[in-house]
């Protein structure tokens, strides 16, 4: 069964029109990484599927139900952009409070508080937390309950690199128990570990969705071949690029090849039978690559056979 | 029901945290002591002078001051939720904008409702034990109906700040709009209707004169107040409108009852109209 499913999804603020005949769907215990810029629809999309705003045009379907239904709320958490909480509550009472309107158990607070790593500072009052903490108690709060289904909108935004990664971590602990989660985020650097699938979200409309090797294939990104440490450098160019490959001398005795698909290992095939490099190093296009290529490129041109 | 119960909850632990059932208790004893004992001293006398006099003018000054508090308590319920970020999060949980606004409505009613009782129960109280041969019977009953109605005029205009705080964009136009509702009912309203009278020139019909009091829920309240009272006291301005209301209590206090529950509607539709 689908976990969401979004047909032909319109909506209008007024006038302007923020989500063009969006189609998207997300299966049990996927996460799906939701990229665009600022005011490409993303944040509209999430409000979509938790219910805080109709379509326009179009279904909406969570659960295999409307989203304004409260036993959909029930399993659903949200982390939404910038979290705030009430100042002169303290992390436990929050936590409290949110999780008696979710009929969580209490137990499950003191449990998430520890997970999150505020268990010490849970006894402080909001005002006084940094905001990572803040970040880290608003993922607690969309945990609570154990819902099926997490929206995290931006939620690595004030995180500093440890943080992100152990929410990186914490996401991907949440994947392995088979929740399913939407992941909102224009920052995409080290995001391609933990996502199953991207959308990729232009001016309201879907640019373009799929797994990552079949974007990288979808936009025909060339994977980069870095060989460091080879003796005769340069005659290895020539050869490579008689021989129809794009190579690239870096320094003395470093190249860079960009193969597309096929051509990877043949290329690899001849460094590691007749070459001596001391070490190789294969990258392929991050998602970063791919997003900038879907933003650069003008829609019509790429939908054009 | 269970989510009503736990906001309500939280803004009773908020009115505490804060210290507004503290000061508003406070308050309210201090107003009510200070006019039992002192409210004759511009006549020359010093000291408790008789109930009647006592309610009527703490009918006058609540009037003015319970609305304020109710509005001041109330006016940011909603929009202060939405500038805080915290209404994002509470609409994504299992729970309705009406059992959201019923909770604080129970919790923030409640808060006041304490404040009036404790304030204004303990100078009764103080007037009881410490005034000899009091009434103690006309005490109860005249002290009872004042507090009920004071509780009951500052549900109303909670009620009413939820209307503006579901409307408003930011939380200073709430305040803002706290301040003109509070204006127009407490100032405006007896100036405009006593003007509406001399401008007529006495052609307006008189039997349906004093219904045009129940439009303002501020004079609603005193309207009960004072009719209540014995006759010796004289009524003026546009009170002695309403003398022939004065058999109709219980039309006065479904009256109220009324502006708080059309208040709560209207509240309500506004809030499920507000964007997100």
């Amino acid at each position: 069964m689908k976990l969401v499913e979004l047909h032909s999804v319109r909506h209008c603020y007024g006038k302007l029109q923020a989500l063009h005949d969006l189609t998207l769907s997300l299966n049990e215990g996927e996460v799906l990484g939701l990229f665009g810029h600022n005011g490409a629809g993303k944040t509209t999309t999430m409000k979509l599927i938790l219910g805080l705003l109709r379509a326009s045009a179009g279904q909406v379907s969570v659960f295999g139900a409307s989203p304004q239904q409260a036993k959909v709320r029930q399993q659903l958490g949200y982390l939404p952009e910038n979290v705030s909480f009430y100042p002169q509550l303290t992390g436990l009472e929050t936590l409290r409070y949110f999780a008696r309107l979710k009929s969580a158990p209490s137990v499950q607070v003191e449990a998430l508080l520890e997970q999150v790593g505020l268990a010490q500072a849970c006894k402080r009052k909001v005002k006084t937390y940094s905001k990572g903490m803040r970040q880290r108690l608003g993922l607690a709060q969309a945990l609570l309950g154990k819902p099926r289904l997490l929206l995290l909108d931006e939620p690595t935004v004030g995180l500093d690199p440890i943080a992100t990664r152990e929410l990186y971590a914490m996401i991907q602990q949440l994947r392995e128990g088979g929740t399913a989660v939407i992941l909102c985020s224009h920052v995409l650097a080290g995001v391609e570990a933990f996502i199953d699938r991207a959308a990729i979200m232009a001016s309201g409309c879907l640019q373009a969705e799929g797994t990552l090797s079949e974007l990288r294939s979808q936009v025909g990104l060339p994977s980069l071949i870095r060989v460091n440490g080879l003796l005769q450098a340069s005659h290895w160019q020539a050869q490579l690029n008689s021989e129809g490959f794009q190579a690239r001398l870096v320094g003395q005795d470093n190249l860079e090849v960009a193969t597309h698909n096929g051509a990877k290992q043949q290329v690899l095939k001849l460094l590691l039978e007749q070459g001596d490099a001391e070490d190789i190093e294969v990258r392929q296009a991050s998602m970063e690559e791919i997003y900038s290529h879907f933003m650069t490129q003008p829609f019509a041109q790429r939908n054009a056979p | 029901m269970k989510s009503i119960f736990y906001i309500a909850l939280k803004e009773l632990q908020d009115g505490l945290r804060n210290r507004w059932l503290l000061a508003i208790s406070l308050l309210f004893v201090m107003l009510a002591a200070g006019i039992a004992w002192f409210g004759a001293a511009a006549a020359g006398q010093v000291g408790f002078s008789s109930i009647s006099s006592t309610i009527a003018s703490l009918a006058s000054l609540a009037t003015f001051i319970i609305p304020l508090i109710a509005l001041l308590l109330a006016y940011d319920a909603i929009v202060g939720e939405d500038e805080g970020g915290t209404l994002l999060l509470l609409l994504t949980y299992p729970l309705g904008k009406r059992q959201l606004l019923l909770g604080k409505f129970v919790g923030q009613g409640l808060i006041l409702a304490l404040a009036t009782l404790i304030g204004f129960g303990g100078a009764a109280l103080a007037i009881g034990l410490l005034v000899p041969d009091i009434d103690k019977l006309q005490l109860f009953v005249a002290f009872g109906r004042f507090i009920a109605s004071a509780i009951l005029l500052g549900w109303v205009f909670i009620a009413m700040a939820y209307v503006l705080s579901s409307r408003a964009r930011e939380k200073s136009s709430a305040a803002g709009m706290a301040l003109g509702i509070w204006f127009l009912f407490v100032l405006v309203f007896d100036l405009a209707l006593l003007a509406l009278l001399v401008l007529s020139k006495g052609q307006l019909n008189p039997d349906w004169l004093p219904w045009l009091l129940l439009l303002n829920p501020a004079d609603i309240f005193r309207q009960l107040n004072l009719s209540g009272l014995d006759g010796s006291l004289q009524l003026s301005g546009v009170m002695s409108l309403g003398q022939d209301l004065a058999g109709a209590s219980g039309t006065l206090w479904a009256a109220l009852l009324g502006w708080m529950v059309l208040c709560l509607v209207l509240a309500q539709r506004s809030f499920i109209r507000r964007p997100i």
